[in-house]
């Protein structure tokens, strides 16, 4: 079905698509339009979803339902994104699949809320404290928006973890023209490990560090100890330091050694090229148009997409840049990612285009960046 | 009949300090499960933080043990998402503080939990700090001259916000097992503050006996026992409304565009310059074109500029931003003064559409006036902008008349499709 939608709106449909049964959100510009769909869709397919007395809340509501059995996504913006960051450390070390959509405005604080930006980069990588990888996911259009939101709770469901999907204003309320029955019947539906009932269920035992834990539902057949705090594999607070070591090394692997299975990017590499460009979200739309005006004026150049940013693609990255001398990040903050590119591509010069002032970035400021 | 072991795992010792009465409520807890309770599969205890939290292990039902102050955002989605399940949140006065909206939306939403307040009038786990309960007067480590804050009472918080099951009891009463058992049976919102001594801070630093919960009591007013107990108010059965419809736009309509138009609409709140946009760009899509389209408006929705920008062609859009615009339509002084940086960057190759009555900035486009007011009169103010779209559309080519009437004949609710209709046509035949 050819349709005419915005990033919000697709974010939902992958939802609807992905099986999710469980919303709760609390209003914030630009994340808003996700609740609203949210009201409309999910209750006449048999899902639940309520408007939460405040972000805190609706993170609350959305890890206990998710632990329940349910299929749970929540939204909010950089404000709210503060507010769930304690909670989102909860469902790291309670290992709770959970989709958060952050709907990027421009910061700090309440910033500029229908003004876009892409500054939570590294702060959605590293919300919780401890310091434990959290997958953040960012589409760069509308239907990308649906891919990456599939790919999200995919994610959340196998390593049961929570997922950031990093959305922007520009993504989430521009319409664009869109098809998703191609990737409806492309992308799997994955499930979190039922515990298969062999013995007695413990909740967090696993095999080597980087497994995922064995699901049952708090409130089915098996007894389910879930807590906050450092615990055994039981589900009990523990203060031993081999079991510490045990859990904290399973919470950091079991999302770092699936680095292939999370990463999402598009290389669009041209032999001969001395330059690669590498974008992400709505600048990523911009450097498309760029690389194609270059290579139609006759110049080359490669393209990176990433999808991914957390846990950040060094392997990709350090592939697509072989043979590169520039690197031209375009973004819109002040280098959170050049940094990352910077640190993982050690014989390439990294060019940052930076724009922060809610505006977008150009085509021509990436390209003229790639001519330089 | 459920017995209180297959909930409570007395083997377990509390790991409270002598003398707390915190085991003596968690006896009566699993005592009141069991005579309450389904069965343990279909209970969950939710702990909060704080002392209280340490009794999960005690309890053999799925335990959930959270956040600070967040317990009952975690009953809360339980209950959503399992209704079949039976929910008790146990929390201290501490978590009553720093949660308490959490509390007061609860008791708004009705839903069956049971809360109860392990309340010893002091952060325990802490060092004895004041709590949202201290009493005034009281001595704790920070408010070592006695406390000067009005004390919370969790009691009339919830009854105030329709809570149908409140109750205090103190911990030593021999009422408390059944008080928990009657809240935990409740089918709507309970709460039940139990009273409560902490040996390791509040006793030594107020010279507190059990016997001075009574004389607190008196005190501070408060009422112990069965305060509330009312059937929750009946529900109506919740039936969702139906999802609604998708907007299909397999193309239906020839186009003979050859390049991107990039189109800004520049007016005022009321003008419904988001929906005429979305009907041209929904036509230009039923005519094969791929579109895009964003709207920039204030808050206040019902006043300031109201600015559309769409762009539609032949091929894929990569980069949704416009900057500098084919045709612009302005039609309202705020429209113009929004849309500003963007007119100033149209040359000469650009086409500016404005009411014959605005004020313009200097442009290098050249300008084509447009008899707003009098088409207003004929098509009404508010499908102005569709008018000037649909000139906008004759001039550059596309979408055909016949594909925004489609869309307008499809989306325009009944009550405006005349007079939409009749802008659509009036613009083309201008136009051409």
């Amino acid at each position: 079905m050819l349709e005419f939608i915005d990033g919000n709106t697709a974010v939902l449909r992958a939802a609807i698509d992905a099986g999710c049964d469980f919303f709760a959100g609390y209003p914030i510009t630009p994340a808003t339009s996700i609740l609203l769909e949210a009201v409309r869709e999910l209750p006449p397919r048999g899902g639940v979803v309520v408007q939460g007395e405040d972000e805190i809340a609706s993170i609350g509501m959305s890890i206990a339902a998710s632990m329940a059995g349910r299929r749970a996504m929540t939204a909010t913006s950089g404000p709210g994104m503060s507010l769930m960051s304690e909670s989102i450390g909860l469902a790291v070390m309670g290992e709770v699949p959970l989709v958060i959509v952050d709907v990027q405005r421009m910061g700090p604080a309440t910033g500029g809320a229908t003004t876009s930006a892409d500054g939570d980069v590294q702060f959605a990588r590293w919300c919780a404290p401890g310091g434990y990888p959290i997958p953040v996911l960012a589409p760069t259009d509308v239907r990308t928006a649906y891919v990456v939101a599939r790919h999200a709770f995919n994610l959340a469901e196998r390593l049961r973890t929570p997922v950031i999907l990093l959305s922007s204003k520009e993504v989430a309320m521009t319409r664009q023209t869109v098809d998703f029955d191609a990737e409806r019947a492309r992308l799997p539906v994955a499930t979190r490990r039922l515990f298969d009932g062999a013995g007695a269920y413990v909740p967090y035992r696993v095999g080597r560090p980087e497994d995922v834990p064995a699901f049952s539902a708090v409130g089915g057949a098996h007894a389910v100890r879930f807590t906050t705090s450092i615990h055994d594999e039981r589900g009990e607070i523990t203060n031993d330091p081999v079991k510490i070591a045990a859990k904290l090394t399973h919470l950091e692997r079991k999302i770092t050694e699936d680095t292939d299975g999370v990463v999402l990017a598009d290389e669009d590499l041209q032999p001969g090229a001395a330059t690669l460009v590498v974008a992400y979200g709505v600048a990523a739309a911009a450097a498309r148009e760029a690389v194609d005006e270059v290579r139609a004026g006759g110049g080359r150049a490669s393209l990176l997409t990433l999808y991914t940013l957390g846990p950040f693609p060094d392997r990709r990255l350090r592939d697509a840049a072989r043979g590169h001398a520039r690197i031209v990040v375009p973004e819109h903050n002040f280098g959170q990612v050049a940094r990352e590119v910077e640190r993982v591509v050690r014989d390439g010069v990294v060019v940052p285009v930076q724009r922060i002032d809610g505006g977008m970035i150009a085509p021509s400021a990436i390209a003229q960046a790639v001519r330089a | 009949m459920s017995h209180a072991e297959d909930f409570a795992d007395d083997r377990v010792p509390h790991p409270f300090c002598p003398g707390c009465s915190h085991g003596t409520v968690v006896d009566a807890l699993g005592e009141a499960m069991a005579r309450s309770a389904p069965d343990p599969q279909r209970t969950v205890l939710v702990s909060d933080i704080g002392c209280v939290g340490l009794l999960d292990r005690h309890f053999k039902v799925h335990t959930f043990h959270g956040l600070h102050g967040r317990s009952v955002t975690y009953g809360t989605g339980l209950a959503l998402a399992r209704p079949d399940l039976r929910v008790v949140v146990a929390l201290g006065d501490g978590s009553l503080g720093i949660g308490g909206h959490h509390l007061i939306s609860a008791a708004r939403r009705g839903l069956p939990l049971t809360v109860v307040v392990f309340n010893n009038f002091t952060y325990g786990m802490t060092g004895g700090q004041s709590s949202a309960t201290t009493p005034e007067g009281y001595v704790t480590s920070t408010s070592p001259d006695g406390s000067t804050d009005r004390p919370l009472d969790p009691c009339a918080l919830v009854a105030a916000c329709g809570a149908t099951f409140v109750a205090r009891v103190p911990a030593f009463d021999e009422s408390l097992t059944d008080v928990l058992a009657r809240a935990i049976a409740h089918p709507g919102f309970a709460l039940v503050d139990v009273w409560e001594i902490c040996t390791a801070h509040f006793m030594p630093s107020n010279d507190f006996k059990r016997s001075s919960l009574l004389q607190m009591a008196r005190d501070t007013h408060s009422e112990f026992g069965v305060l509330r107990d009312d059937p929750p108010p009946p529900r109506a059965a919740h039936v969702p409304l139906p999802a609604p419809p998708r907007v299909d736009l397999t193309p239906a309509f020839a186009s003979a565009l050859e390049r991107p138009v990039r189109i800004v609409v520049a007016g005022a709140a009321g003008q419904r310059i988001r929906t005429a946009a979305l009907t041209f760009a929904r036509a230009a899509v039923r005519a094969g074109l791929h579109a895009t389209q964003k709207d920039d408006y204030p808050i206040t929705v019902r006043t300031g500029h109201s600015v559309a920008e769409v762009i539609v062609s032949p091929r894929a859009i990569r980069f949704t931003g416009i900057e500098a615009p084919d045709v612009a339509i302005l039609i309202a002084p705020e429209g113009v003064k929004r849309a500003r940086s963007l007119l100033s960057a149209m040359d000469g190759t650009g086409v500016v559409l404005a009411d014959e009555g605005l004020e313009l900035p200097e442009l290098r486009a050249p300008v084509l006036r447009l008899p707003c007011r009098e088409a207003a009169r004929e098509i009404g103010a508010e499908n102005v902008a569709l008018w000037a779209l649909a000139r906008a559309a004759a001039r550059v080519g596309a979408p055909s008349a016949a594909a925004i009437e489609d869309v307008v004949h499809r989306h325009t609710p009944e009550a405006y499709r005349a007079k939409a209709l009749r802008a659509v046509r009036l613009g083309f035949a201008v136009g051409e």
